[in-house]
């Protein structure tokens, strides 16, 4: 500004300016703040609640996973994001206790339905855990589990293509492909959480889920599963929970701010780490006591 | 700092201190900026060759407060990643760090040409008038400084606002001294001096309202540098 000239520059536009924080919420609102839904959504959540028992863990909560993006999801412990990332799979079908209400779609079809098959659906939505967990079987077997349940080859050749494309996916090839009848639980963390990642694209997922995938990785095994999560977004859609929000920050295009069950904030990851307009969301990206 | 921005509130006591830190840092440099532009303004107005000696040979100072901010917040920058408006802070701290250091580059220009200005008339030639202009630009660099402290966006933008008419005091005090250097030849030299000093009068203008500019980047998050005064009062206004 300053000079008489400064109109010289000519209008600037919006995004240039980035977004203004003034319409700064406080922590008493409870609705969530930006924008939950997409235009491409692989996956939809309406309206979702999970209870375990009487305690109730997830609290209304609408979200979106648009088609090959990565949503990341962020949140101190306890506030709801691995149960959440839990029952897009049905994984939480497994906890006697948990019950899940609300609806949630995947390419519009209600994944909860009584036609549901839930084996079917982890295939198309696939899971990586904390804790690298390959099968006490060798690399090879670990990767051709799955296809071969879901009977995707019908010949060993095609069984062997399916585990080298995968593991070449999940860029472990070159480390095992002269190893691979040695058992997966051999290998290093890093390495083991590649081979599970092999594992579950394996069968062709939709979408997979990572819960904190890299949280017992040293920072070049995690540097190396970022790297993979950027390829493979190419081909899949990524939900991922961490703790690490430079990670979160890193990986993904949207994120999600959940706490005390709530999804507070969602939005542009860029946005979400230099202007988030949820004081919440401000508060624990930076580290302050809320 | 205002409360809106909450730096002692981080789960890590340190960071708290290291943010104060900085942000001290970049206010007591405000702080000897201003002290050496009155100086210049000074020396230059009663022509104490002095003040202009002591101005002219004591910025390196202001150059060692900006390397020392800058270490810091490159420290930050590194050990924290901070986010938000943690990391407003330090980018606005860098930036105006940065700014300071050309103002006190002015002053130190200032107190040399005042040095150099022969005795005589010369000396006196124009001093209401860079009076006034130094006065208005200085007046500005203490509105940023003060805006900045109370992370004030309105005071922000009213300081902001005043920088205009310093613009319009250098052109007429411009026009005044080319038509003195027609009916007079023989001080063009002199003049184009005294003219240089109110030139670095309104670049300290300039970088104030820079700092003013920082003061909307920290609060709003938006990054203003780049648009009109009126677009900007509209906005934030």
């Amino acid at each position: 500004m300053s000079t008489a000239d400064a109109n010289a520059h000519g209008a600037v536009p919006d995004e240039a300016v980035g977004l203004d924080v003034q319409d700064h919420v406080d922590v008493a609102h409870y609705e969530t703040i930006g924008e939950p839904y997409v235009d491409n959504a692989k996956m939809s959540a309406r309206n979702v609640n999970v209870y375990y028992a009487d305690k109730q863990a997830i609290m209304d909560v609408s979200l979106d996973i648009g088609e090959n993006e990565v949503l990341s999801m962020i949140g101190p412990s306890g506030c709801g994001k691995s149960t959440f990332l839990r029952s897009l799979n049905r994984m939480n079908d497994i906890i006697p206790i948990c019950e899940v209400k609300g609806d949630i779609r995947l390419d519009g079809e209600d994944i909860y339905g009584s036609d549901q098959d839930t084996v079917l659906l982890r295939a198309r939505v696939g899971m990586v855990f904390q804790k690298p967990n390959p099968f006490p079987k060798t690399i090879y077997e670990n990767v051709a589990y799955g296809p071969r349940i879901h009977g995707l080859a019908h010949s060993k050749a095609e069984m062997d293509e399916i585990v080298e494309t995968s593991l070449r996916r999940a860029s472990l090839w070159d480390e095992v492909k002269d190893v691979l009848e040695q058992p997966g639980t051999g290998l290093s963390g890093g390495q083991q959480q590649r081979l599970c990642i092999a594992r579950a694209i394996a069968v062709s997922p939709e979408v997979i889920l990572m819960d904190e995938p890299c949280s017992a990785l040293d920072p070049i095994a995690t540097a190396r599963i970022e790297e993979l999560i950027d390829e493979l977004k190419e081909r899949f859609t990524i939900a991922i929970v961490t703790h690490s929000m430079q990670q979160a920050a890193r990986v993904s295009q949207r994120t999600a701010y959940f706490h005390l069950g709530k999804l507070i904030e969602v939005g542009d990851t860029k946005q979400i780490f230099t202007m988030p307009r949820h004081e919440l969301t401000e508060n624990y990206i930076t580290g302050r006591f809320g | 700092m205002d409360d809106n921005l909450h730096l002692n509130q981080h789960t890590s006591q340190k960071y708290n201190e290291e943010l104060e830190d900085i942000r001290s840092r970049v206010l007591e440099m405000g702080g000897l900026v201003e002290a050496q532009c009155r100086k210049a303004l000074k020396a230059l107005v009663k022509s104490d060759i002095d003040l202009a000696e002591e101005v002219a040979t004591s910025d390196y100072k202001v150059n060692d407060m900006e390397v020392a901010i800058n270490a810091r917040c490159t420290d930050i920058l590194a050990l924290r990643q901070p986010a938000a408006s943690d990391l407003r802070v330090v980018v606005s701290i860098i930036r105006m760090a940065a700014d300071l250091e050309r103002i006190g580059d002015e002053a130190e220009k200032i107190g040399r040409l005042v040095k150099s200005l022969e005795k005589g008339r010369d000396r006196t030639t124009f001093r209401s008038e860079t009076k006034h202009l130094g006065k208005s630009a200085l007046s500005i660099l203490n509105g940023a400084l003060d805006a900045f402290a109370r992370m004030d966006v309105a005071a922000a933008i009213a300081t902001a606002a005043k920088d205009p008419e310093i613009d319009d005091e250098f052109e007429a005090l411009t026009r005044l001294s080319i038509t003195h250097m027609m009916e007079e030849p023989a001080s063009v030299k002199s003049l184009l001096k005294v003219n240089w000093c109110a030139r670095a009068l309104e670049r300290i203008g300039d970088h104030a309202v820079n700092i003013c500019e920082e003061v909307v980047y920290l609060v709003k998050g938006s990054d203003v540098r780049h648009l009109s005064l009126s677009e900007i009062q509209e906005r934030y206004l």
